[in-house]
């Protein structure tokens, strides 16, 4: 039977036959050209296409060092060497890299700021901001085994607690963690497996990543009203309107990133990771890399070591239920009084715990750390549930296009928002 | 949390360790160096990381290892390649196996790595009781690089009275719990440097953190030089989207 050829608009020959076949173009065209974007974005919308560079950049560089690397306990951090002092370009390619870890998670990490902020969870896109939680978990993982990789101090510590942490669980505890280990300490069989998988992971997160944009395509995008977008004229089409705006940003962004790795590139690097791995010398403290550090605070705060575990990755998985646990259904903070007061304690208390992950388990950072983590569930489990409830709104703009015309009387509206109103 | 911990403490016991953490004895702070590499325009001063080398060569090297450099690597230092083919064939170092099978030695060339003290840890600890660390990172494995070493160096003193020295330590006023296993390395005047510099101890000990900072960052004047480049690239290339974002959205009330 025959099938349908697909109705193309292209006027180029080979576009248009490849088009008819296959409608990639028209795909392209729909989804990144004249996708309907609302016209109000602000600067935070930026992070997620910054994110998508990030993970491509990471991605290229990281096929290259794996050229050059050796996954074996004897010559892994010798051939990091090799790699920063012999390979042409070497050292620039791992100080992106590096450096890109800690890049990846600043802009993941506004970026979800930006999704509680504006309320970017609430239906219809909470599915949206499910994968995204997956995302970062699954960032979380990757980062974590990339750093073992360099096989210094700090790795080899590092992955012998982290692993450990399954050891808590009464019964399968011991048997996970060998399993994880493929042995009965983090040695060869360990490194060779979480260099496997560090490999692999950022593919599946390519995966994902095309999920999170392939339902947000389907939603469209939130806006900083947190208004749904009723007519044409709250829109621009994606192209040429936010790939010039994401432009800029991302020039600024790669311009931060640059300066992290020309000029100091050993600034959020632990000095231990430059010291071999030595399974008999244990540092002074062992800490992680500063993305982790909020948990990592969570973890230590509570003496049961079932129950820090249990805390520290209900951390993240309290964000799964996020949509169903905020009962406001204003989106956007900006019509909401309370929360938009409240959202910057919960950004001190995530900061708080950072400053006591960095710091040992002892005197003044015991208390805060459980002040902190205390705070954080309760913004998510208490305060939001019941703020919903008892918090008055704002009211809502109209539309996009009507708040944008500012009261008051700006500038007579022309170009695109001249248009007489279209019924949506 | 506790058996992580326990297991920790084991390994730290078992470690034989240089470090004794004395809590009860704070050091003071590190010196302050200038150093001419600093901030983003800093470049090596060759002449006291050839200096340096010198002392590595003379003092550091009966001791510690440099495995993560070759003798080439010296023309970063500004070495020419006839003095480093002489400084290569001065030393004895393992080239493979000879037709029999049979480990062999012979003179080092620019493409050989630098000459080990001791043929592994094992041995260098066998001979010392504690393994002295490699050297070519040791400004990035320590905290406070360069004036870490640099404090080290000059460190030594006698012992404040009442300071009990455990067997085989030495008094440092910088080492974390100030006893260390390295005895005095520099005591001013142990190398007579070619171009008449001073070697007073904190002469020697600035040209040879000199050479260690450059060891274990090879790469930086040139890092610094892509990198002036590539940041001007983007401080354009941000203006420039700018504009065109500017004049994209100047049809649109937003």
């Amino acid at each position: 039977m025959a099938g349908q050829l697909h109705d193309s608009d292209f006027k180029n020959p080979v576009i248009q036959w490849i088009d008819t076949r296959l409608p990639i173009f028209t795909m392209m065209q729909k989804e990144y050209a004249v996708f309907p974007t609302p016209k109000n974005f602000n600067y935070f919308w930026n992070f997620g296409a910054m994110a998508v560079v990030t993970l491509v950049i990471m991605i290229v560089t990281g096929i290259l060092l794996a050229m050059n690397y050796q996954p074996n306990t004897e010559l892994a951090f010798d051939s990091v060497q090799h790699i920063m002092r012999d390979v042409n370009y070497g050292w620039m390619l791992r100080y992106i890299h590096q450096n890109g870890a800690s890049m990846f998670f600043i802009v993941t990490y506004i970026h979800m700021f930006r999704g509680l902020y504006y309320g970017s969870y609430k239906k219809p896109r909470e599915l949206l901001w499910m994968i995204g939680v997956v995302i970062l978990l699954l960032m979380m993982a990757t980062a974590f085994m990339g750093y073992v990789l360099p096989w210094g101090q700090m790795s080899y510590w590092g992955a012998t607690v982290i692993t450990n942490l399954f050891s808590a669980f009464p019964i399968v505890g011991h048997g996970i963690v060998t399993w994880l280990w493929g042995g009965f300490s983090v040695d060869n069989p360990t490194l060779n497996r979480f260099f496997a998988l560090h490999y692999l992971l950022p593919f599946v997160l390519v995966g994902v990543v095309g999920l999170h944009v392939a339902a947000l395509h389907v939603t469209g995008s939130n806006n900083p009203l947190g208004i749904d977008v009723k007519s044409p004229q709250d829109t621009v089409p994606f192209h040429p309107y936010y790939t010039a705006k994401d432009s800029v940003g991302l020039c600024v962004f790669l311009l931060v990133w640059a300066i992290f790795v020309f000029f100091v590139p050993h600034a959020l690097s632990d000095p231990n990771n430059a010291i071999p791995a030595n399974p008999l010398q244990t540092p002074e403290d062992i800490v992680p890399e500063w993305y982790f550090l909020p948990f990592y605070a969570i973890l230590r705060s509570i003496p049961n070591k079932l129950a820090g575990v249990c805390l520290m990755f209900g951390s993240i998985l309290v964000l799964f239920v996020l949509p169903w646990l905020d009962t406001s259904p204003v989106r956007s903070a900006r019509f909401r009084p309370i929360y938009r007061k409240i959202i910057w304690l919960l950004v001190v208390a995530v900061a708080g715990l950072g400053i006591c992950g960095a710091h040992k388990p002892e005197g003044i950072w015991v208390p805060l750390s459980r002040i902190c983590a205390l705070y954080y569930y309760l913004h998510f489990l208490v305060i939001l549930p019941l703020l919903g409830k008892l918090e008055r709104p704002l009211p809502l703009p109209e539309s996009i296009s009507k708040a944008v015309l500012r009261p008051g009387g700006g500038p007579l509206p022309h170009g695109a928002t001249a248009q007489p109103m279209e019924k949506a | 949390m506790r058996a992580v911990a326990s297991f920790f403490t084991a390994a730290l016991l078992l470690g034989g360790l240089a470090v004794v953490p004395a809590l009860a004895q704070e050091s003071p702070a590190l010196p302050h160096e200038q150093w001419s590499w600093e901030g983003p325009f800093g470049t090596y001063n060759l002449a006291d990381a050839q200096r340096g080398f010198q002392v590595y060569k003379d003092v550091c090297s009966n001791c510690h290892s440099m495995n993560n450099l070759h003798y080439r690597d010296l023309a970063g230092i500004g070495l020419s390649e006839e003095q480093i083919k002489a400084i290569a064939a001065s030393v004895t170092v393992p080239q493979g196996l000879d037709d029999q099978g049979n480990p062999k030695d012979g003179p080092g060339t620019p493409a050989s790595m630098f000459r080990a003290p001791f043929a592994n840890p094992a041995a260098a600890k066998a001979a010392l009781k504690v393994a002295p660390p490699d050297l070519s990172n040791i400004i990035n494995a320590r905290e406070g690089g360069p004036n870490y070493v640099y404090g080290i160096l000059n460190g030594f003193t006698n012992p404040p009275p009442g300071f009990k020295l455990a067997e085989g330590s030495n008094y440092n006023e910088y080492f974390p719990g100030h006893q260390i296993a390295m005895p005095q390395p520099l005591h001013g005047g142990d190398v007579t440097f070619a171009d008449g510099a001073p070697n007073s101890i904190p002469d020697e000990a600035h040209d040879v953190v000199t050479f260690l900072a450059w060891a274990a960052d090879p790469n930086m004047v040139q890092r610094k030089q892509i990198g002036w480049r590539v940041v001007l690239f983007l401080v354009v290339m941000t203006g420039l989207t700018y504009a065109v974002k500017r004049k994209v959205w100047s049809d649109v009330e937003h």
